[in-house]
C-alpha cells in the first residue's frame, strides 16, 4: 500500500486496544425485588405496571396488573396498600399513590370493557373450591387460566364474600365488584349458589374433584358476654352488615354504640350514621396509637361523625343505658380497669369484636389439622389432607382481602402442580432493591396527588362512595412519580455517562449490554443509574 | 376522559435519556446511532472526564453540523490517550499539532475550509486547561480578537495531568498538585492567583461564552449546539474532573461535577457579548465540604490537623460565586418542576 510520506504504518482503530483487560470490577444488570411488589400480599408486580402506564400504556399496564391480581377497581378502593407503606419514594417526599393508579386502571378497563386473559388449553382437571370471596375468586381465576376447570359454590345467594356482604358500599360500589367478578365467571365457571357444603369430603369424592380449595371465610361474629337487659339490642357488626348488604336493615335507633377497635368496627359506627344515627359512638379498650383500625379509615369515621370513647370498656347494658368502665395502660401496653365507672345513653350495642369461622364441614375431614380455630396449611396452601389446599380468613393470616387474594393465586399454583404431579416450585426472589441505592438527584420533584373525596353530608345520610378516583392527568402523574426501584426504566444513564463506549443500546424495551471488551470497570453508570439496576462484582481473575 | 398531556416526566431533563420525552427533547448521547466521535479503546484513566466530557461535547457538535466538522487538538491527555500511533479513537477528522497552538491551527484550517469552497465544514480546536490558559492563551486571544469562525472547547481538568498533575493557571486554592504540595502554612496551591478564562474571554466581547460540566448533558449538548449555530469565535468551558489529579473515586467522577456546580464553586453559565444571559441554577445548595473531602487532592484540608480556615475561605468563593452569578433562584429546581402544570 501506497503511504503519505514519513508515514510508516496505516491507521488503526483503537478498537484493536481492548481495555476490558484493565477491569478488576464488572458492571452487570440486575432487577431487584422493589419493595411495593415485596409488600404486596397480592404479589402484584407493581413497579412494572406503573412503568407501563407511565407512557400512557394503560391497556398494558393493566394486563400486567391482572397477571396477579383480577380485581385491581376493587383494590383500588378496599386494598389497605402496603405497598406504599413500603414504597421508596416515601423517604424521598411521600409515596406513590399506587392505589388510586391501580383504581384507575381498574375503572378504565371496566369502562372500556377490557376482558381478562382467556382460559388455558383445558387440562382435563377438576377442582371443586368452597366460598366465593376473594380467596375463592382469585383461585378460580387462575385456576382457569391453568386450564382446570372449577366448580365454584357458596351458601350466599351472590358472588363476592365479605366483599359483598362486609365491606359497605360507601367503600366498595356493587356495581364496580360486580364488573370484576363477571368477568372472572365469563371463562367459564360452574358456579353454583345457594349451596352450603356440610362435609368436605362427601362433596369431594361424589364430584370425582382433583383437588378442594377451601375459602369459606370467617363468618361468625364473634360475641362477648355482658349482661344485658334487652339481648335483641345487642347483635354482631357482621350480621349488621350483612343486613344492610341485603337492603334489609335492622333498626338500630338514634344511638348506637358499637363496641370494638378494628375497621369492622368503624364500618359498622358509619352505617349507622348512614341508617340515621344520631349518635354513633366507637367505645375502645386501649388508645388511639394501638387502634388497629387503620389511620383513614379512623379519619374518614371522625370526620363523618362518628366518634370514640378511648380507654373504656363494657360492664353492663340496662334498657337504654350503657355502662363502661374506663381503663388505663399498664407498662406492658395492655388495658387494665380503674374501677372508675361512666354511662352513655345506648338504643343499641353493636359487638365488633372479630369474627370465627365455621368450619364444620371438616368434620369428617381428619387429616385437616384445626388450630386455634383456622385450618393449618403449608407454603403451597395444601392442607394435611393430600389435595385439599385452603386460604383467606379461613387460616392464619391477616384477613385481608387482599391476603385472601395472593392466597387464591398460590393455592392455584399449588394445584396446578399437584395435579399435574410436579412439585411445586417457589419462584427465586430477587433482593430487594432499598432506598440507599437509589440516585435521588434524577428524579423531578414532584408532590403526590390526592384524591377527591365526597362532602360531608352526603356521607351522613347516602351509601355513595366517598373517595372519588383521579382523573387520568393525575393518574399517569402519579405513575410517574415511581422510581422504578431496581428495575432499569431505559433512562440511557448507563448508556450516556460510560467514558469508554462500553455499554450497548439494544433498543426500546431492549434494554443494554456491556461491552466487557472495552469496559474499564470505572463504575460511574452503577452510581449514576437512577434506580439501582446495576450490581459491581469482582471480576474472575 | 380528558386527553390532556401531562408535562410532567419522572426523570425530567436530568437523566441522559428518557422514553417519555418527545424526541426533540432528547439527547444526542441517548440515541444509539450517535458518532462515539471518541470510540473505544482509547487510554483514558478509568472514569476520565475527560473522554466522557469530548465525546459529549463532539457528538453534540456532529449532529448540530450535520456531520460537517473538524477537530484541532492541542497536547495534553485526550490527544495522548486517543491516538497512540498508529490507533486512534477519532471518528471524525481530526488533526493534532503542538501544545500551544490549537487555537492557531484551527484558524487555519476554518481559513483553509472556505478556500477550498468547503465553508460549512465547521472547525472546534480542543485543548486541557493548561493548553487554553497558560501556554496556548496568546493564540487564543488572537483568535477571538479576530473573531475566527471557530469553537473552542477547554477540557478544564485543573492541572497538567498528562505530565503528572502540575498546577495550571486554572489549578483551584488549595489543591495539592505535583508543584503545589500539601505543605506549610498554606498548603496546596495559593489563594488569589490563577485565571477564570470564561470571563478573560467575555472580555474579548465575542459572540457566545459558556460554561458547562460532564454532570448535566442537556445542558451541555444545549450550549454546543447553540453554539454550531453561530458564527465567529466562541467558547465553551467544560468542568471535566479527573479521577487520578484529584484523587476521587474513577466511580464518582460525575458526582463530582455535580457538587462543584451545586456548591458554587464552578458557576454554569452563558454569555453573548460579553454579558451573562443565562445561569444554571443550584438545585440542591450544599457545603464546599461535601465536595472538597470526596478528593484526595484536598486531603490535608480534613482529618486530624483539620484546616476548617481554609475551607472557610473556600466556602467564601463559593458564596461570592453564588452572589455574582445569582445562583440561588426561588424557582430553584425549575427544569425539574417548570414541566409540571398544576
Ligand atoms: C366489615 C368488614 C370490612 C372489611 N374491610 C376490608 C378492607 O377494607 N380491605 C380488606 O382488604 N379487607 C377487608 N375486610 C376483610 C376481608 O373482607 C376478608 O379478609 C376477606 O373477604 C376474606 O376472604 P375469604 O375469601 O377468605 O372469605 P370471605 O370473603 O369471608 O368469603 C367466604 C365465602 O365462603 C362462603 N362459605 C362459608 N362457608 C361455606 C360453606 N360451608 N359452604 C359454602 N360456602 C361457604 C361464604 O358464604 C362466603 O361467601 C373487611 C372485613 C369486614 C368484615
Ligand atoms: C511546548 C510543550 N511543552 C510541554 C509539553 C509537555 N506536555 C504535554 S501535555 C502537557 C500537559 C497538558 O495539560 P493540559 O493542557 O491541562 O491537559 P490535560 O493533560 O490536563 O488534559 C504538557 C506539559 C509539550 N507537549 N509541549
Ligand atoms: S418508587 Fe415505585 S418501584 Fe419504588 S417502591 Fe415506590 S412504587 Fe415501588
Ligand atoms: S442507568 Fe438507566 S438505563 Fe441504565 S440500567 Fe439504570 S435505569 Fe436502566
Ligand atoms: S490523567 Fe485525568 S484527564 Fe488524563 S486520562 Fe487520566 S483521568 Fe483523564
Ligand atoms: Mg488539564
Amino acid at each position: 500500500m501506497e503511504l503519505p510520506f514519513a508515514i510508516t504504518l496505516d491507521v488503526g482503530s483503537s478498537h484493536a486496544n481492548r481495555t476490558g483487560s484493565w477491569r478488576v470490577e464488572r458492571p452487570i444488570y440486575v432487577d431487584r425485588l422493589p419493595p411495593c411488589n415485596d409488600a404486596c400480599p397480592a404479589g402484584e408486580n407493581i413497579q412494572r405496571w406503573l412503568y407501563q402506564a407511565e407512557p400512557g400504556d394503560y391497556e398494558m399496564a393493566w394486563r400486567q396488573l391482572v397477571e396477579d391480581n383480577p380485581f385491581p377497581a376493587v383494590m383500588g378502593r378496599i386494598c389497605y396498600h402496603l405497598c406504599e407503606t413500603a414504597c421508596n419514594r416515601a423517604q424521598l417526599d411521600e409515596a406513590v399513590g399506587i392505589n388510586a393508579v391501580e383504581r384507575f386502571l381498574g375503572d378504565l378497563a371496566i369502562e372500556r370493557g377490557w376482558s381478562l386473559p382467556p382460559a388455558g388449553a383445558e387440562s382435563g382437571k377438576r377442582v371443586l373450591v368452597v366460598g366465593a370471596g376473594p380467596a375463592g375468586l382469585s383461585a378460580t381465576y387462575h385456576l382457569r387460566r391453568l386450564g382446570h376447570q372449577v366448580r365454584l359454590v357458596d351458601s350466599a345467594p351472590k358472588l363476592g364474600g365479605m366483599m359483598r356482604f362486609g365491606i359497605p358500599a360507601y367503600r366498595l360500589p356493587r356495581a364496580v365488584l360486580d364488573a370484576e367478578i363477571t368477568r372472572i365467571v365469563a371463562l367459564g365457571v360452574d358456579v353454583e349458589l345457594g349451596h352450603t357444603v356440610q362435609d368436605i369430603e362427601v362433596e369431594r369424592n361424589d364430584g370425582g374433584f382433583d383437588a378442594v380449595f377451601l375459602a369459606v371465610g370467617a363468618q361468625l361474629g364473634r360475641r362477648v358476654e355482658i349482661p344485658a337487659g334487652d339481648s335483641s339490642r345487642v347483635l354482631d357488626a357482621v350480621s349488621l352488615l350483612h343486613r344492610v348488604a341485603e337492603d334489609d336493615p335492622p333498626l338500630l335507633g338514634r344511638r348506637v354504640v358499637v363496641y370494638g377497635g378494628g375497621d369492622t368496627a368503624l364500618d359498622a359506627a358509619r352505617t349507622a350514621r348512614r341508617l340515621g344515627a344520631t349518635d354513633a359512638v366507637v367505645v375502645y379498650r386501649r388508645n388511639r396509637e394501638r387502634m388497629p383500625a387503620h389511620g383513614d379509615q379512623l379519619e374518614e369515621a371522625l370526620v363523618e361523625g362518628v366518634t370514640v370513647r378511648w380507654l373504656s370498656t363494657l360492664s353492663r347494658f340496662d334498657g337504654d343505658r350503657l355502662v363502661l368502665e374506663k381503663m388505663r395502660l399498664n407498662d406492658e401496653g395492655f388495658p387494665e380497669p380503674t374501677g372508675e365507672i361512666e354511662e352513655l345513653d345506648a338504643d343499641s350495642l353493636v359487638l365488633a369484636v372479630g369474627q370465627d369461622t365455621d368450619l364444620s364441614l371438616l368434620d369428617h375431614a381428619p387429616d385437616v389439622a384445626v388450630d386455634d380455630g383456622v385450618v393449618e396449611v403449608l407454603p403451597t396452601m395444601m392442607t394435611g389432607e393430600s389435595g385439599v389446599f385452603a386460604g383467606g380468613d379461613s387460616v392464619p393470616s391477616e384477613r385481608t382481602a387482599t391476603v385472601a387474594i395472593g392466597h387464591g393465586k398460590r393455592a392455584a399454583r399449588g394445584i396446578d402442580a399437584f395435579v399435574s404431579g410436579r412439585a411445586a416450585v417457589n419462584a427465586d426472589r430477587h433482593e430487594l432493591a432499598t432506598f440507599d441505592r437509589v440516585n435521588t438527584w434524577y428524579y423531578s420533584d414532584a408532590q403526590r396527588t390526592r384524591r377527591p373525596e365526597l362532602e360531608r353530608a352526603r356521607r351522613q345520610s347516602t351509601f355513595d362512595e366517598v373517595v372519588g378516583g383521579l382523573t387520568e392527568e393525575n393518574a399517569l402523574f402519579e405513575a410517574r412519580r415511581c422510581l422504578s426501584c431496581g428495575n432499569c426504566f431505559e433512562c440511557d444513564n448507563c448508556f450516556g455517562v460510560c467514558p469508554d463506549n462500553a455499554v450497548i443500546k439494544l433498543g426500546p424495551s431492549l434494554r443494554y449490554e456491556f461491552d466487557y471488551d472495552f469496559c474499564k470497570g470505572c463504575g460511574i453508570c452503577v452510581q449514576e443509574c437512577p434506580c439501582g439496576a446495576i450490581d459491581m462484582v469482582p471480576e474472575r481473575i | 376522559m380528558t386527553t390532556q398531556p401531562v408535562r410532567f416526566y419522572q426523570v425530567g431533563s436530568f437523566a441522559v435519556g428518557n422514553r417519555l420525552l418527545p424526541d426533540d427533547d432528547r439527547t444526542v448521547q441517548s440515541d444509539q446511532n450517535r458518532t462515539n466521535s471518541l470510540d473505544s479503546g482509547h487510554r483514558a484513566c478509568q472514569g476520565c472526564g475527560e473522554a466522557l466530557g469530548a465525546r459529549y461535547a463532539l457528538d453534540a457538535a456532529m449532529r448540530a453540523t450535520g456531520g460537517r466538522l473538524v477537530a484541532v487538538n492541542a497536547t495534553g491527555c485526550l490527544e495522548v490517550f486517543s491516538t497512540p500511533y498508529p490507533e486512534t479513537s477519532w471518528r471524525i477528522p481530526w488533526l493534532h499539532s503542538l501544545f500551544g497552538n490549537a487555537p492557531a491551527v484551527a484558524t487555519g484550517v476554518a481559513a483553509a475550509m472556505k478556500v477550498k469552497g468547503k465553508g460549512d465544514v465547521r472547525v472546534v480546536a480542543q485543548a486541557g486547561d493548561g493548553g487554553t490558559v497558560d501556554i496556548g492563551f496568546g493564540c487564543l486571544s488572537g483568535m477571538f480578537e479576530r473573531n475566527d469562525d471557530v469553537l473552542f472547547i477547554c477540557y478544564d481538568n485543573q492541572a497538567y495531568m498528562n505530565t503528572g498533575v502540575q498546577r495550571s493557571g486554572a489549578t483551584p486554592p488549595a489543591a495539592r498538585t505535583a508543584t503545589t504540595e500539601a505543605v506549610g502554612p498554606e498548603p496546596g496551591n495559593v489563594f488569589g492567583q490563577g485565571k477564570d478564562l470564561p470571563r478573560l474571554a467575555m472580555a474579548h466581547d465575542i459572540r457566545y461564552v459558556a460554561t458547562a460540566t460532564v454532570a448535566d448533558l442537556h445542558d451541555l449538548e444545549e450550549k454546543v449546539e447553540r453554539a454550531m449555530q453561530l458564527h465567529g469565535a466562541r467558547y465553551l468551558h467544560i468542568l471535566v474532573p479527573c479521577p487520578l489529579g484529584w484523587g476521587s473515586a474513577p466511580n464518582d467522577t460525575i458526582l463530582v461535577a455535580r457538587l462543584a456546580k451545586e456548591t458554587g464553586l464552578f458557576p454554569v453559565f452563558e454569555a453573548e457579548y460579553g454579558k451573562v444571559t443565562a445561569v444554571s441554577p443550584i438545585r440542591h445548595r450544599t457545603p464546599v465540604e461535601d465536595y472538597l473531602s470526596i478528593q484526595r487532592r484536598y486531603a490535608h484540608l480534613f482529618g486530624e490537623h483539620s484546616r476548617t480556615d481554609i475551607i472557610a475561605r473556600i466556602q467564601a468563593i463559593a458564596d461570592q460565586n453564588i452572589a455574582t452569578y445569582g445562583l440561588i433562584d426561588d424557582e430553584a429546581d425549575s427544569r425539574g418542576q417548570k414541566e409540571v402544570t398544576a
